[in-house]
């Protein structure tokens, strides 16, 4: 039970320690989608961290430009093209839709039809062997036939 | 006769079979190797660290700040323009800075090019007495403690290097040391380039 409770304690002290700045913000709405954006915005400087993640200078910088641009009255998508305009697809985990990205959206769909194209065909061909032994037969049959015609 | 007759299947189902089953199991072996080439390709790709500036073709964005070593001195966009320039993101704790610091001096004293610097998220006190003990290659500075300018500019990290035409429009942005290499192989030529336009 003490085990148990002590667990219980160490889950808490552990999830406080994911709060890295002190922002204030007017209403819980805000502060939502605070953490929301840095969620979604990748640390320029890492490969693989988001802003909320990440310990670098430039994502404490760009943590402090979300929370000023949020009190601003901006809007997400605001938010998002400010950072969109200064650092590229590269701070987006969601990358936009557009020329370069369409592989990158689209690719995997694509694998999926052409991977179900050839599975149907290869099921099919394998049906139709079994249909063509027959008419193999057939045509056998008949080309014996005027064979044993001759002798 | 029987000869003309075409058979009914191309590929008979009693002897090949064998061959045929190699050659599914060949198949594998085939893609592996496409995905290792294209794997082994993506490590000669550049660093994934260097990032595209979005910024290229466009106007050097506006600023306001204060210059280091002149505080009452304001700077705007207004006085970057007017030759073609490099602009350099600086700062003390930057260990690439120092590095590149010679080949900056020389570029300034030497290829005659004049280099602006945004002292970046730094301290101006330190600021000062580091280009006192390594000298000074700038015309001048511009202070930016809260990295905003640096922000506006879509910089990562320090150095990172800007080449403006006369006109203050980015034209290259070069991440890290500026080695003598960088300047011989890429930041020449373009200057030399930029120049010749009117």
């Amino acid at each position: 039970m003490r085990g148990f409770a002590f667990v219980v304690l160490l889950t808490i002290s552990l999830s406080g320690v994911a709060a890295i700045d002190a922002y204030s913000f007017p209403n819980d709405e805000l502060r939502d989608r605070y953490h929301t954006l840095i969620d979604e915005l990748r640390c320029p400087q890492c490969l693989n961290t988001n802003l909320a993640g990440s310990d670098s200078m430039i994502s404490k910088d760009l943590r402090r430009e979300v929370h000023r641009l949020l009190l601003e009255g901006q809007t997400d998508e605001e938010v998002l093209d400010f950072m969109y305009e200064r650092y590229g697809d590269f701070i987006l985990y969601e990358p936009r839709i557009k020329k370069g990205t369409i592989a990158l959206w689209f690719g995997p769909l694509a694998l999926l039809l052409v991977a179900l194209l050839i599975g149907f065909r290869v099921a099919r061909r394998k049906t139709a062997v079994v249909e063509l032994s027959e008419a193999e037969r057939e045509k056998i049959a008949q080309l014996i036939e005027p064979s044993n015609e001759k002798t | 006769m029987s000869e003309s007759v075409p058979t009914p299947t191309p590929t008979s189902r009693e002897a090949p079979q064998t061959s045929n089953l190699r050659r599914i199991l060949l198949i594998p072996l085939a893609l592996f190797f496409v995905l290792i080439t294209i794997l082994a390709l993506g490590f000669r790709l550049e660093d994934p660290h260097l990032l595209p500036s979005v910024l290229i073709d466009r106007p050097f964005p506006e600023f306001s700040l204060m210059e280091l070593e002149e505080p009452e001195r304001t700077l705007t966009v207004q006085d970057l323009k007017g030759e073609v320039a490099l602009v350099n993101v600086w700062a003390t704790w930057c260990p690439n800075c120092l590095i590149e610091h010679p080949e900056l001096t020389r570029i300034a004293k030497e290829e005659g090019v004049p280099i602006y610097g945004i002292n970046y998220n730094d301290e101006s006190e330190k600021a000062r007495r580091w280009l006192e003990r390594h000298g000074n290659p700038y015309r001048f500075n511009m202070v930016d403690n809260e990295g905003k300018l640096g922000i506006d500019l879509g910089v990562y990290g320090a150095p990172e290097t800007f080449l403006l035409d006369r006109h203050g429009v980015i034209q290259f942005k070069h991440v890290g040391t500026v080695t003598p290499e960088v300047w011989s192989s890429t930041l020449k030529p373009l200057i030399e380039q930029l120049r010749s336009k009117s």
